[in-house]
């Protein structure tokens, strides 16, 4: 079976050794201890496994990790820069976007990958393109607020 | 009548949750406190129970100088030699912010900065006794425990500081964690009292705290605190613990409930290198050094069940209607606190002695109604899975998980392994939510058997279909609804049965002569459960539901018509409330939407909610013949007492509004044969961004009336009030939840 023995993960090379068919996911949480990913689902329905690959959000539960090999993964422990946080982690914080906050990483990954593509998105285009990710406790409407607030489009 | 009403309500909503008593005491002495702490000042709270007990038998209470502490132990708060303030509850948090309104109430009382205030949760060893975090009783019970106990420490430290800087202790007073005399000429701070100190001290029971209209810091709006943790991902959840030696473990599930096991050949699992496999009973499990070889394992374990036959879906309301047996108001056996009892508890009590005459009230009446109304299994699906992360040294057990009821695993832990209740230890980390689903230990049972098999720690993250297939559900039910109402709108019999889906929010607040309230407990063919506001949903749906064709009989505007029957002012003011910003009555819906009004009360709050919906046409995905409905507006006034903290209580009810869309218009759990047919997010639909409406929250704030707990209650009025607007759109009476699990039939 196909190795994979690095990973280019927030920045930095980082060595592992697991079967290219691991889910991503699974390398990182448990190989790497980038605990911030979580299982929601194991299935692509609910986002709390969001990462970046190359800047697009990418449900790491159902990507094998061979096919991020030699991509830029990033993660939610990616995104603090020189103890700054990202401007999302800020607007979440200020919009008190969570409860239990277990779904918190994966929305915060996947606005910053809508933010990337769309910095200035409207009320649709925020549920559109937030729809896969699922918040049980029911925070959409703070979290609409909270990226609404780091696009400075409130 | 309604005082007694009111007790009945309270006695029950204990009877169905918290049946467990504490069953061992915390046998700490001062010097174990001392050991424990090192410096520093502890103040020791007696539980409340405990308390009533001392005053039962003449003492004050007072007990600053006595050796013995008291064995039944509330909470304990340890301000540390730098100032910092340490509080200690057996409470969880599982996502509905207790953590921070019981660090409010703490830092509003002792008069520190919020951020100077750090709580212990839910740790077995480190907390406590508690029963649990359920039921709405964090508010109402803890807080007032808590806010005693940060009252009278910051007496006993003023003493303190007063002797220190020899001035009178009441010329002393604590601003932002400084002692000031009058002119601010003398200060310390409350580090400098707490330097060097070894004292515990146990808080007298007389102290006053703080009226809600006096509060500084609760009352007002704070965020969650160490919201820093969870946005940079660095918050430890159960599933993200790692230890030493760490092997991931799986379990092999029957083919469906109430299977037993024929035969197994694990031989090719234990050729797997590094899996081992455990059986003990119908119970089969692995571990492995990853999570792929693992479920790898699992997979290659030949298993034969034999299942019986079990009903489905489609024969549900039959089967709970037949099989219901009638319990009348407080006359269901207590049940005793096992794992069984917690999950099926016996529905008990809850209806109440009949009022009047029925036959009567109908002689009475103008117009005559009988409905059925029915509400599906629904799952909690919390967003993570329960987990458990296990270790034992030598018989010392060790057990992370995510439970509202901490020692209650404990329990179920030291039962499974015949062990003391002292060799067990349950922490609950900051939980990825539960809304009831978590207070049973059967993952926290599952990783220890397979740790103590692998001589390792051991951590078991239950899957998605696992979660939605071996936690418990929301109870289905069957609610009958007899009623007679006069052309003036004069409410005249009301006789209601819930069969199996229990007595939370039964009672009424309409004043009505003749009343005849029961409910049947039926033989679930699923294993069922706490959910958030229990049974609220289904009652008030039924009942508001109900009301409102009465309105309508009669021709009756729906709010004119309860405002005419409802004479509680707290219920009337946020009927109002929530019509007035809704702007009820003064517009009428656009075509082809429809307004909807409902209200409510339970567990000490009251709630009135108005819906708008618009049907519109099916996405090209959909069936062209069903259309669709979208909620497009939610205005829900809620009262519980004096508001704690605006902000959260406002993400608490908005939280609800959201989630009690799926169990109003999709959510159901599928089943047949004892199996699960829709165990997935891809075929059990929750609410999602894209069904989340405009919601506008108002506050009614009851200074005067102490906090009940928010949780639950906010989630009782959608369903009704979407209905209803459901109605008023197109004229069709649905009284079936989910309403539109296919979308909406026109015919
Ligand atoms: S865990 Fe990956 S989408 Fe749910
Ligand atoms: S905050 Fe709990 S799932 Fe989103």
């Amino acid at each position: 079976m196909a190795k994979v023995t690095s990973l280019n993960v927030n920045g930095k090379k980082m060595t592992v050794d697991v079967d290219s068919t691991v889910s991503l996911l699974a390398v990182l949480r448990n190989d790497l201890d980038l605990t911030g990913s979580k299982y929601g689902c194991g299935e692509g329905q609910c986002g709390a496994c969001t990462v970046l690959l190359d800047g697009a959000a990418t449900r790491s539960c159902i990507t094998q990790v061979g096919r991020a090999a030699g991509k830029q993964i990033t993660t939610i422990e990616g995104l603090e820069k020189d103890g700054k946080l990202h401007p999302l982690q800020d607007a979440f914080i200020k919009a008190d976007a969570m409860q239990c906050a277990y779904c918190t990483s994966g929305m915060i990954m996947s606005a910053s990958a809508l933010l990337s593509k769309n910095p200035k998105p409207n009320r649709e285009e925020i549920i559109s393109g937030m729809n896969g990710n699922i918040c049980r406790c029911g925070t959409y409407q703070r979290i609409v607020e909270a990226i609404q607030i780091a696009s400075g489009t409130t | 009548m309604n005082e007694q009403l009111d007790l009945t309500i309270g006695i029950e909503s204990e009877r169905y949750e918290l049946f467990e008593n504490p069953g061992y005491y915390f046998n700490f002495d001062r010097r174990d406190f001392i050991k424990a702490f090192g410096l520093g000042i502890v103040f020791i709270v007696p539980a409340a129970r405990a308390l009533a007990q001392q005053r039962g038998q003449g003492e004050s209470g007072r007990g600053g100088s006595n050796e013995r502490l008291p064995n039944d132990l509330g909470a304990w708060i340890h301000i540390d030699e730098d100032g910092g303030v340490t509080v200690f509850t057996g409470k969880v948090e599982v996502g509905q912010n207790t953590r921070t309104s019981l660090t409010q109430a703490v830092a509003d009382e002792l008069h520190v900065p919020i951020d100077s205030v750090h709580l212990v949760m839910g740790d077995t060893d480190l907390t406590p006794f508690d029963m649990g975090t359920f039921g709405s009783r964090s508010t109402p019970t803890m807080a007032p425990q808590l806010r005693k106990a940060a009252a009278a420490a910051r007496e006993m430290l003023i003493a303190m500081a007063a002797e220190q800087l020899k001035v009178a202790p009441g010329d002393l007073r604590i601003v932002d964690a400084r002692f000031l005399n009058h002119d601010k000429s003398k200060t310390l701070t409350l580090a400098e009292v707490a330097k060097g100190r070894k004292l515990v001290k146990v808080i007298p029971d007389d102290i006053a705290i703080t009226q809600p209209k006096d509060w500084t810091i609760a009352g007002a709006s704070a965020r969650k605190v160490e919201a820093k943790n969870f946005v940079t991902g660095k918050h430890r959840y159960t599933s993200d613990i790692k230890r030493e030696g760490m092997l991931y473990g799986k379990v092999v599930r029957p083919a469906t409930f109430n299977a037993t096991l024929v035969s197994v050949d694990t031989k090719a699992a234990e050729a797997m290198p590094g899996a081992k496999v455990v059986t003990d009973g119908n119970f089969i499990g692995v571990v492995a050094a990853d999570q792929q070889t693992v479920t790898k394992a699992a997979n290659a374990i030949a298993v034969d069940w034999k299942s019986p036959g079990q009903p489905s879906n489609a024969e549900l309301f039959d089967l709970l209607r037949k099989t219901g047996t009638e319990r009348r108001g407080g006359e269901g056996p207590r049940p005793q606190g096992s794992i069984v009892d917690v999950v099926n508890p016996p529905i008990g009590g809850g209806g109440s002695r009949p009022q009047g005459s029925i036959a009567d009230g109908l002689v009475a009446a103008d117009k005559k109604l009988e409905q059925t109304y029915t509400v599906q299994y629904i799952a909690h699906a919390p967003l993570e899975p329960r987990a458990a992360v296990a270790e034992w040294s030598g018989d010392q057990l060790t057990v992370w998980t995510g439970s509202q009821r901490p020692f209650g695993v404990r329990s179920e832990l030291a039962e499974a392994f015949h062990i003391s209740e002292d060799k067990v230890r349950v922490i609950v980390p900051d939980t990825g939510s539960g809304y009831g689903g978590k207070h049973t230990g059967e993952c926290a049972v599952e990783a220890a058997r397979l740790a103590k098999a692998a001589g390792k720690p051991v951590k078991l993250v239950w899957t998605r279909e696992e979660e939605f297939t071996w936690a418990y559900f929301r109870p289905a039910g069957v609610i009958d609804i007899k009623s007679g109402v006069k052309n003036d709108g004069t409410l005249t019999a009301w006789e209601f049965h819930n069969y199996n889906s229990g007595a939370a929010g039964i009672q009424i607040k309409y004043d009505i002569p003749n009343t005849d309230i029961r409910v049947h407990q039926s033989n679930s063919p699923l294993r069922q459960g706490s959910y958030r506001g229990l049974a609220a949903t289904a009652n008030h749906f039924a009942r508001e539901s109900h009301i409102d064709e009465l309105a309508h009989a009669v021709n009756i505007d729906p709010l004119e018509f309860r405002l005419k029957n409802i004479k509680d002012e707290r219920l009337r003011d946020v009927l109002q409330a929530a019509a007035k910003s809704f702007g009820w009555g003064k517009a009428k819906p656009a075509s082809g939407h429809g307004f909807g009004i409902a209200c409510g009360f339970e567990k000490g709050g009251y709630i009135a909610t108005c819906a708008e919906i618009a049907v519109e046409p099916p996405s090209d995905k959909e069936d062209k013949s069903n259309k669709r409905v979208r909620i497009v507006r939610v205005v829900e006034a809620f009262e519980c007492g004096a508001v704690v903290n605006p902000l959260h209580l406002k993400n608490q009810i908005e939280g609800a509004i959201t989630m009690a869309i799926g169990g109003a218009l999709f959510e159901s759990i599928q089943f047949e044969n004892g199996k699960i047919l829709n165990p997935h997010f891809a075929s059990y639909r929750v609410p999602r961004f894209a069904d989340s409406p405009a919601i506008e929250v108002v506050l009614v704030d009851r200074k005067d009336i102490p906090s009940a707990g928010a949780g639950e209650t906010p989630i009782v009025g959608l369903a009704p009030a979407v209905a209803n607007a459901i109605f008023n759109a197109t004229g069709l009476r649905l009284r079936s939840l989910p309403l539109i699990p296919k979308g909406l039939t026109t015919g």
